[in-house]
């Protein structure tokens, strides 16, 4: 088929941060697909120059409010393996139930909010109110508890307070990890199972593309990775977190703002439906059962089904956080102060499962505690490769296709992705032509 | 959402610059209020929620800081389409965290980040919206204080001007009952930073970060003296004030206004 096809999605919506989508077709013959990030720099690394341990994450949190206690936590995390600051088991379930609560609040955000409009041919959630309103009522439901877990734990969903190096500032009560927990179980389950049983209805809706590529996630033979691990990849097995570099090895590219990274093949995956293919074994069996019933299986290889995966991962969460309470309810909360004391100065490096996938943070301290060097590897740049090969494959199988609907699915594409842009550029600036 | 032509509710729109876009997420997190704020106005822009697009707003809400100049041609736009206009966020506000970046050396910033490469990357100093274009109300703090937010937009929907407080935090710290956090031997900005988030920070165990700029009439040398009172040199006090607020602080930076 020889046509001729130029598509120049202007900022794409619902997502979070400025990206265009550019794809030109001559003759049938595919010239470009990609996905161009223009958001404007940021320069945290340079901002975090010469400034004390315990501002770091204050800092780094602004990264990206919607992932502020993703980068919080790895910040955290990072700093405390670079000043051999040792945290308590009451901190350490506190923090997973916080990176369970964050995984949750933005799975749904993505999944109910910003990607479902697609399923249903609609350009937002807000048309939903009036035609899919118990639906909505139950996301919205769903967002709030999600905030709360986060609110009772860390005094605020974005850009969390009381976490701190070495520990808490306030602790939760116990009455209230009750409360939470009640709610968890009960309707929040109830919300959760019941939006799932929709998008089962949907599944149709989710178009059919597949392209094996490498995954990339953290890997805990414990528990599903989230809050800690070693990297796993799908090529190359096990890695220590200190040889992040050896993964990510990131380049530029005329057209992005945010550097792309590679390993072992020209792009590779990070996010839900990573996490998923990797540690699928370690769900709860709830979300097992419902990932059964989304038709998910392990390996899954088309990019669209990150929005299930997501879905699985909130039952899980919301599954795996009401255990984490009964665990700090039969121990009682203890009145513990930060260990903000260092034994060390020097390197640490961190990573931790956001929502988007594994997030590094890379810090170097001098004998003051004060930043040295610091390096934020982002989830979404190290999608970014993979989503423009996923273009580059899927613009030939349907170029036979109306171009409103070859651009509706390149938009579902990224969009799938739950791309964070903000994140992604928080240090590169480069100039793109069209 | 075409029928807001005809309905008579405002259009309100939300833009987002140089930020983290946290006070959008803010926005989305009135979960419990969402539907009734959905009844009063009509969201005609929202690019982080949905597709639309529209030509023209009754209020538009500003969040992030200027800091290309594709973000200048695109504020200009805004502000000659917008009846009112809010800068939401202290990004928008101050110019907020971004602006630490301005009180070094612009060569030596883009050097840490780009090494060799420095000289592809042109940037300007992060500026408030303020500086570019009329700002007619402002919502401050990182993120955005959420009842401050819901009083401004109910505010501007009943034709009021929305109250803006311009006291410090201390006040509402001490109306919380909070242990002082100086007193603790904490660092902390309460004294000269503008109230309005309810002191979150020093209810949380944490200290004022100050992040929603100085009090209008503050004593910068005053609160110096002050934290050296309580062991904290001058550098140091001083570059703790500047995470949030290096615009208000470093006098020789001007945008154009006084």
């Amino acid at each position: 088929m020889s046509r001729d096809l130029s598509i120049n999605v202007h900022h794409v919506t619902r997502v979070e941060g400025h990206g265009n989508i550019v794809v030109d077709v001559k003759n049938g013959v595919l010239k470009k697909a990609e996905l161009d990030i223009v958001e404007p720099p940021r320069f945290f690394e340079a901002m975090l120059k010469g400034r004390n341990f315990h501002e770091v994450a204050i800092i780094t949190s602004r990264i990206c409010g919607i992932c502020s206690l993703g980068h919080q936590m790895t910040s955290l995390k990072a700093t405390e393996a670079a000043l051999g600051l040792e945290i308590s088991e009451q901190t350490e379930i506190l923090r997973k139930i916080l990176v369970h609560g964050a995984t949750f609040q933005s799975n749904v955000l993505h999944a109910l909010f910003l990607a479902a409009p697609d399923f249903l041919n609609v350009g937002s959630v807000f048309p939903l109110v009036n035609t899919h309103k118990d639906v909505v009522l139950a996301a919205l439901r769903l967002k709030r508890l999600a905030n709360e877990i986060a609110e009772i734990v860390s005094g605020r969903a974005v850009h969390p307070i009381s976490i701190v190096p070495g520990g808490f500032t306030k602790l939760p009560t116990e009455k209230e990890l009750i409360e939470l927990k009640d709610k968890l179980a009960g309707q929040g389950m109830k919300d959760a199972l019941f939006t799932i049983d929709v998008l089962a209805s949907l599944a149709g809706e989710i178009p059919r593309f597949e392209r094996e590529t490498e995954y990339i996630s953290l890997y805990n033979e414990k528990e599903y990775g989230l809050y800690d691990g070693v990297i796993c990849s799908s090529d190359a097995g096990l890695i220590r977190v200190e040889e992040y570099e050896r993964v990510t090895n990131e380049f530029i590219v005329p057209h992005s703002t945010s550097k792309h990274a590679r390993f072992n093949r020209s792009s590779y995956m990070v996010g839900a439906l990573a996490r998923f293919n990797n540690s699928h074994k370690l769900l709860r069996p709830k979300a097992k059962e419902v990932a059964a019933k989304l038709g998910l299986e392990a390996p899954n290889h088309n990019p669209y089904m990150i929005t299930v995966a997501q879905m699985v991962e909130v039952v899980h969460c919301i599954d795996d956080t009401i255990e984490l309470i009964d665990v700090l309810l039969d121990r009682g909360i203890k009145d513990e102060k930060p260990n903000q004391e260092p034994t060390r100065f020097g390197r640490g490096v961190a990573a931790t499962e956001v929502p988007r996938g594994i997030l590094f943070h890379d810090y170097t301290y001098n004998r003051k505690g004060q930043i040295e060097k610091a390096n934020c590897i982002i989830p979404t740049g190290q999608n970014l490769a993979n989503i423009d090969d996923d273009m580059k494959k899927l613009v030939p199988e349907i170029l036979n296709e109306p171009k409103e609907a070859i651009t509706k699915k390149l938009e579902m594409l990224v969009r799938a992705y739950d791309p964070c842009i903000s994140c992604s550029v928080h240090l590169l600036d480069v100039k793109f032509e069209e | 959402m075409s029928q807001s032509e005809s309905n008579g509710k405002p259009k309100v729109a939300f833009f987002d610059f140089t930020s983290c876009e946290g006070c959008q997420l803010n926005k989305l997190n009135f979960e419990n209020e969402l539907l009734d704020i959905l009844e009063l106005v009509d969201i005609v822009e929202f690019r982080e929620a949905m597709d639309d697009k529209a030509e023209e707003y009754d209020i538009a809400f500003i969040e992030g800081s200027i800091s290309t100049p594709t973000c200048i041609e695109r504020i200009y736009d805004i502000r000659r389409r917008a009846k009112v206009l809010v800068a939401l966020g202290q990004c928008a506000v101050s110019g907020g965290i971004n602006a630490m970046k301005n009180a070094m050396p612009m060569e030596e910033v883009q050097e840490t980040v780009y090494g060799n490469d420095k000289y592809l990357f042109p940037s300007i100093p992060a500026m408030p919206v303020s500086a570019v274009v009329k700002v007619d109300y402002e919502v401050r703090g990182c993120p955005m204080s959420p009842p401050e937010y819901l009083h401004v937009l109910k505010s501007l929907i009943l034709g009021r001007k929305p109250e803006i407080k311009d006291y410090a935090v201390c006040v509402e710290c001490k109306l919380k009952e909070n242990e002082c956090v100086l007193e603790k031997g904490m660092f902390c900005l309460g004294p000269i930073t503008r109230a309005g988030c309810d002191a979150i920070c020093p209810s949380n165990g944490q200290y004022c970060t100050g992040c929603r700029g100085p009090v209008s009439n503050i004593n910068k040398n005053g609160a110096v003296e002050m934290l050296k009172r309580y062991g904290f040199s001058t550098e140091e006090a001083l570059k703790r004030m500047k995470m949030f607020n290096t615009n208000e602080l470093e006098k020789e930076i001007k945008w154009g206004k006084e």
